[in-house]
């Protein structure tokens, strides 16, 4: 008897092959494997974007050096990384059906996104007032500038399609028309924005900190 | 509070882990992230400072990906391949970059150090 007519005989009913009693090869719910796909193409999307940039960087002799001070990266980085923890602590909460707890830190962690935003939005001003724009800039190569802004607007899209979903699963999580897995999903795309800025920060940031 | 409706070996049970175990790791992540910008306060050389903050800032994604994203508690078989398909994409692309050492050194076909191709 195969290992097929095997199975058939226990269950009463066949496997397709390489799987077994029936359990998907990956043991992922179907929310949560779309999530993490997403986030492997998302990853090659940014990885991309910083290779380019990597390579314009790598062969111009004048790239510019325009940031006088790190604080409000590492600002925006402390933020950024307390709205991942924040986030986590709603997930807790949402899989331990604490629905007024989830929605709360899901809510915190929005904000903290929206004040990320703000910050960031206010340090495009700053640049664009010191004369950057996107084929431009005072200090050398124009190329930073495209490349500038393409990456961290790449990753500010990010924040602002986080922050509206955060808003809307929260809210509808409040009122009872969302699971935890939602939440967790959720979750899963926010920790991926933070995880983003931990190479956007040293490679666009403090690399190109003014001498 | 409900009670949660979770088996202590499900997949869902993780998220049962003490707040402390999450404060640690959001610890050890500001740390990391403070790590890189000292590293960027040098002013090393470019190459040595993007050697030295590259690697942080994969072990910062690493134990944000493993513990935060929580992918060190799925099968196994998930864990790898998540691992194994983007390391090979991300690494694929790195494929290009002799070509952008040919625009640093200047030959063939590229002005030196400018990035401009003639026409």
């Amino acid at each position: 008897m195969s290992q097929a007519d095997m199975t058939v005989a226990a269950h009463g009913h066949h496997h397709p092959p390489g799987m077994v009693e029936g359990l998907p090869p990956f043991t992922v719910p179907a929310k949560k494997m779309a999530m993490w796909l997403f986030i492997i193409a998302d990853a090659a999307t940014f990885a991309g974007c910083l290779v380019a940039y990597g390579f314009l960087r790598n062969g111009s002799s004048t790239w510019p050096r325009p940031f006088e001070s790190i604080t409000n990266a590492a600002i925006m980085t402390f933020i950024l990384l307390t709205s991942s923890l924040t986030m986590l602590l709603g997930v807790r909460a949402a899989k331990a059906a604490d629905r007024s707890g989830a929605f709360r830190w899901t809510m915190i962690t929005m904000v903290l996104g929206i004040i990320f935003a703000a910050l960031h939005i206010r340090e495009w001003l700053e640049l664009i007032n010191r004369g950057m724009t996107l084929s431009h800039n005072p200090w050398g190569d124009p190329l930073f500038g495209s490349a500038f802004f393409s990456i961290t607007g790449l990753h500010l899209l990010h924040v602002t399609g986080g922050v509206i979903a955060l808003l809307i699963i929260g809210l509808s999580w409040n009122a009872g028309h969302r699971t935890a897995e939602d939440i967790e999903v959720a979750g899963l795309y926010w920790h991926f924005v933070d995880l983003v800025w931990m190479f956007v920060v040293p490679f666009v940031y403090l690399l190109n900190l003014a001498h | 509070m409900d009670a949660p409706d979770v088996h202590p070996n499900s997949p869902e049970a993780r998220y049962t882990d003490s707040v402390g175990k999450y404060y640690a790791i959001y610890v050890c992540l500001l740390i990391l992230a403070a790590i890189q910008f000292y590293i960027g306060s040098l002013h090393l050389e470019t190459t040595a400072a993007f050697a030295r903050m590259l690697f942080v800032a994969i072990i910062e994604a690493g134990i944000a990906i493993m513990f935060f994203m929580h992918l060190w508690a799925e099968k196994r078989n998930w864990l790898l391949f998540v691992i194994i398909f983007t390391v090979f994409v991300t690494v694929a692309m790195q494929y290009g970059w002799t070509d952008s050492n040919r625009m640093e050194t200047g030959a063939p076909y590229t002005l030196p150090k400018t990035g401009v191709v003639p026409q």
